[in-house]
């Protein structure tokens, strides 16, 4: 019966592992700002569908 | 015919001045070039996110050209060192998700930015770049190219980085981490199971349940012990007295429990209790970070202003480095950071700014202008007279309202009544220990810490917060920003209401406009709109955009003469449109007031004139009218008495009218009705109310565009809602009697839990239910009455 001890101990530990997780995401200010990323995420794929999708023979113009 | 619209701004495209670019239609070259950028970079993804979400990009030449001293630069970037340099932009067109994708794609524009990230609520794009390869002069000049001209004001130079303060969301993590798993592991104690395993292991349960509750009162609720030590200090008993005392008692009494094996004790309830009031913290703080309260003039002044030196010279000088002597170059769209006399010719100035006058004022050389002024037209030369902190509109600030900071100018209302609950709940406490301490010593501890525990006025604490916290989103969402909570609470007990006329109950986005003189046939004014078409003047703007559209007529000549008036010839025949004086050689003679106005010549005879009159916000004879009944009505306002029959016309009998008001003779009149006891809230719009804002009760500053700026305040109300502020005030009684009912409810359930405290019947179970439970019900009660008030029409 003594497994309870090791099994309360491994569950609190995993509950620490994510409480120091959340201080860490709070700190790095990844709360600060809820809006910009959402639209962020999307970004990328819409690129890719539109250059498969117009192949307009738009030239990349080196800077 | 099809209105058209531009594919990059989206504007209505006038007729025939479209210009075709790749099939696309475009309102001016401005808009198809910074689609051409685009093109070029295939970046056209841009225009896919939203529908035609650009910029006109505008005429920004020589504007920053201050980047290039090192000094000003140093202050504007955030961080520097090697090549490498951050700076944060603030850019007001950011408005959708393709501003997003063009701006964090810079990189693709420019060699040189290594990275840009936008915060869309904050409307600031930050860059990481390799100076060395690009200045921020060029990365600002690319921006604006493409329609996001940055706005950089006196309020970037050296502004350290404030530091956001988390701790309360810290606070709240820890509470709700040991709050969970304290529940979890007092869930045996809660059946009482006898059997013979879960008995075996209580000890070690308890002393897991005990370690867990310490940061929870060390940590989490450490805010409460700070507030009660200064409020006892200080002599104001607040609600904080009693949750601290509750919570230390019941955290000693579960200590002691434990130890003799009495018991549990109470380190559930006495998480969840912290974890809700913490919650309620966090639930009553809406920020609006698209919104800043706190602005001065420097968010509205430059950095740097051209300076002509001795030998004609040109520098760009910080504007805090400007001395008396000095002669100064402003040009088009620029402000006047400082005052002065104006050596060029003339000058047209606008101080809607300052005073929230739309139409610009003519100066002429030798003529006194005023800081906060914006030149319109011509680049003109100005003399010093005094430095900026010296100048007459900046002084305002040196007033000491603004240099106080004042946190809590009014007592809340749950402090009011913790005046009377912490003394009469000691005394419960003192009488029950009293009463049983003949009896039985040990169970008059009980009972002593029993009351304290459960009086714990947490509904009481929780009311207010939840109350105000929903409030504050509904007048969000209605377009009324608050500051914070505080604010609800002194709306309530306004009584007097003092509102600044220009710009405040008269819009300035439009204008009446009357015409006076000889009729006018249909094919002259096809002519004057020609004429008009020409002139960024904003007085021809309007007037061009009142006039009825026609058909477009090539002008053979066309002149505009600052502070005089349009000079333009079309099929041979002379239109002189513009100032009395300018047309038709009126003199003003001074007996009259002139009041703004464009006369009208062709040819040799004169025809008439059109005039401009404020226009009064719509709906607000009747938002007057409906104040008047429960509210004294001020006008206060900086012009002169002109418009004094107008008003009295449209405002309910009574009102009073000042004019001729200086800023600080506002900011006087406002203090001298508070020491009358009146509370006062104010109603403004431009710099020149500041200080009556910050001394009034309630500041309001009214905004034609909130993303804009609007002087310091306690609430920013959307001018499209100015009708509505009768729901307001309205409004903010009823959250005050929502928490009065509440208040009610709450101590309800505290006169249960004390009559099982008294009697010496509280066990841990009944309070890990009852406090729980008044929680929840306090908070839906208050959220579901918000809503309704809300909602009803009042």
């Amino acid at each position: 019966m003594s497994v309870i001890y090791l099994l309360i101990s491994v569950s609190i530990f995993v509950a620490i592992c994510f409480f120091i997780a959340f201080i860490v995401a709070v700190k790095s200010g990844q709360y600060d700002d809820d809006y910009t990323p959402s639209v962020r995420i999307l970004f990328d794929d819409e690129t890719k569908i539109n250059s498969q999708n117009n192949n307009s023979p738009i030239e990349e113009k080196q800077v | 015919m099809r209105e058209q619209s531009c594919f990059h701004c989206g504007l209505t495209i006038e007729q025939n001045e479209e210009i075709d670019f790749d099939d696309k239609k475009f309102c001016c070259t401005g808009c198809k070039t910074v689609y051409e950028i685009f093109s070029i970079n295939d970046l056209t993804s841009y225009y896919d996110f939203e529908k035609s979400p650009g910029a006109t990009p505008q005429d920004i030449k020589g504007k920053y050209d201050f980047l290039e001293n090192e000094t000003i630069l140093a202050k504007v970037l955030e961080f520097q060192e090697g090549n490498t340099s951050i700076v944060s932009l603030n850019i007001p067109h950011i408005h959708c998700s393709s501003c997003i994708w063009i701006l964090e794609n810079l990189n693709r524009l420019q060699q040189g930015i290594s990275t840009s990230q936008v915060n869309f609520h904050e409307k600031k794009v930050r860059i990481t770049f390799n100076s060395d390869v690009v200045s921020l002069k060029e990365i600002v000049y690319l921006l604006s190219s493409i329609g996001y001209e940055p706005y950089i004001s006196l309020e970037n130079y050296g502004s350290a980085k404030a530091k956001i303060d988390r701790s309360l969301t810290y606070k709240l993590g820890v509470a709700f981490f040991c709050f969970g798993n304290i529940m979890l592991l007092s869930f045996p104690e809660y059946f009482e199971m006898k059997e013979f395993w879960l008995d075996s292991y209580k000890p070690f349960f308890r002393l897991l349940i005990f370690l867990l509750a310490l940061p929870t009162f060390l940590y989490s609720a450490s805010g409460y012990y700070v507030s009660a030590y200064h409020s006892i200090r200080t002599r104001m008993l607040n609600i904080d007295i009693p949750i601290a005392l509750g919570i230390i008692v019941m955290f000693i009494r579960s200590t002691y429990d434990m130890l003799m094996d009495h018991g549990p004790g109470f380190f559930d309830s006495l998480a969840s209790l912290i974890f809700f009031m913490l919650l309620g913290k966090m639930f009553q703080i809406k920020t609006y970070s698209f919104l800043s309260f706190e602005r001065d003039f420097k968010s509205y002044f430059p950095i740097a202003v051209t300076k002509i030196n001795k030998d004609a010279s040109e520098d760009n000088v910080a504007i805090y480095d400007v001395l008396k002597g000095d002669r100064l170059l402003i040009r088009n769209q620029e402000l006047i950071p400082v005052d002065g006399i104006l050596i060029s010719e003339s000058a047209e100035i606008d101080y809607s700014f300052v005073t929230g006058e739309a139409v610009p004022i003519t100066k002429k050389s030798g003529d006194k202008v005023f800081a906060g002024g914006k030149q319109i037209g011509k680049v003109i030369e100005m003399e010093v007279l005094h430095s900026v902190s010296q100048s007459y509109l900046t002084q305002l600030w040196s007033n000491e309202i603004f240099q106080k900071k004042v946190d809590q100018k009014h007592k809340t209302i749950t402090d009011a009544i913790s005046r009377y609950f912490t003394p009469i709940l000691l005394l419960i406490a003192f009488a029950g220990f009293g009463y049983w301490i003949f009896k039985d010593a040990n169970t008059a501890f009980n009972v002593f810490t029993a009351v304290l525990i459960v009086a714990c006025p947490c509904a009481l604490a929780l009311t207010a917060p939840f109350t105000f916290g929903n409030i504050l989103r509904i007048l969000g969402k209605k377009k009324f920003y608050l500051k914070n909570a505080v604010v609800i609470e002194q709306l309530a007990k306004v009584d007097t209401i003092v509102f600044d006329k220009t710009g405040t109950i008269t819009t300035n986005k439009k204008s009446n406009i009357m015409y006076e003189g000889n009729s006018i046939s249909d094919s002259d004014i096809v002519l004057i709109k020609n004429v008009l078409r020409g002139s960024n003047h904003p007085l021809s703007r309007m007037l061009y955009d009142f006039l009825p559209e026609a058909k477009r007529i090539v002008v053979e000549e066309f002149q505009e003469i600052t502070g005089k008036g349009i000079l333009a010839i079309i099929g041979g025949k002379e239109i002189k449109i513009g100032s009395g004086q300018f047309v038709n050689d009126i003199v003003a003679d001074g007996s009259e007031i002139e009041k703004t106005a464009l006369h009208i010549k062709m040819g040799e005879i004169y025809f008439g004139k059109y005039t401009f009159q404020n226009q009064y916000r719509e709906g607000l004879e009747k938002l007057f009218a409906n104040l008047s009944k429960d509210y004294k009505i001020k006008v206060l306002s900086g012009d002169n008495d002109g418009e004094r029959s107008n008003l009295e016309a449209i405002l309910p009998k009574g009102t009073e009218l000042i004019f001729n008001q200086k800023p600080e003779q506002k900011l006087e009149y406002i203090k001298k009705l508070q020491e009358k006891g009146q509370n006062v809230m104010m109603v403004g719009d431009g710099l020149n109310d500041a200080g009556a804002l910050a001394q009034s009760n309630v500041g309001i500053s009214i905004s034609e565009n909130v993303n804009v700026f609007s002087p310091a305040c306690d609430a920013i109300l959307d001018a499209s809602e100015f009708s509505h502020l009768n729901y307001f005030l309205k409004l903010s009684h009823k959250a005050i009697l929502i928490i009065k009912m509440s208040f009610g409810l709450s101590l309800l359930y505290n006169v249960v839990g004390l009559a099982f405290a008294v009697t010496g019947n509280l066990l841990p179970l009944v309070a890990a239910i009852i406090m729980p439970l008044s929680t929840i019900t306090i908070v839906s009660f208050v959220t579901l009455m918000s809503n309704y008030f809300s909602n009803r029409n009042l």
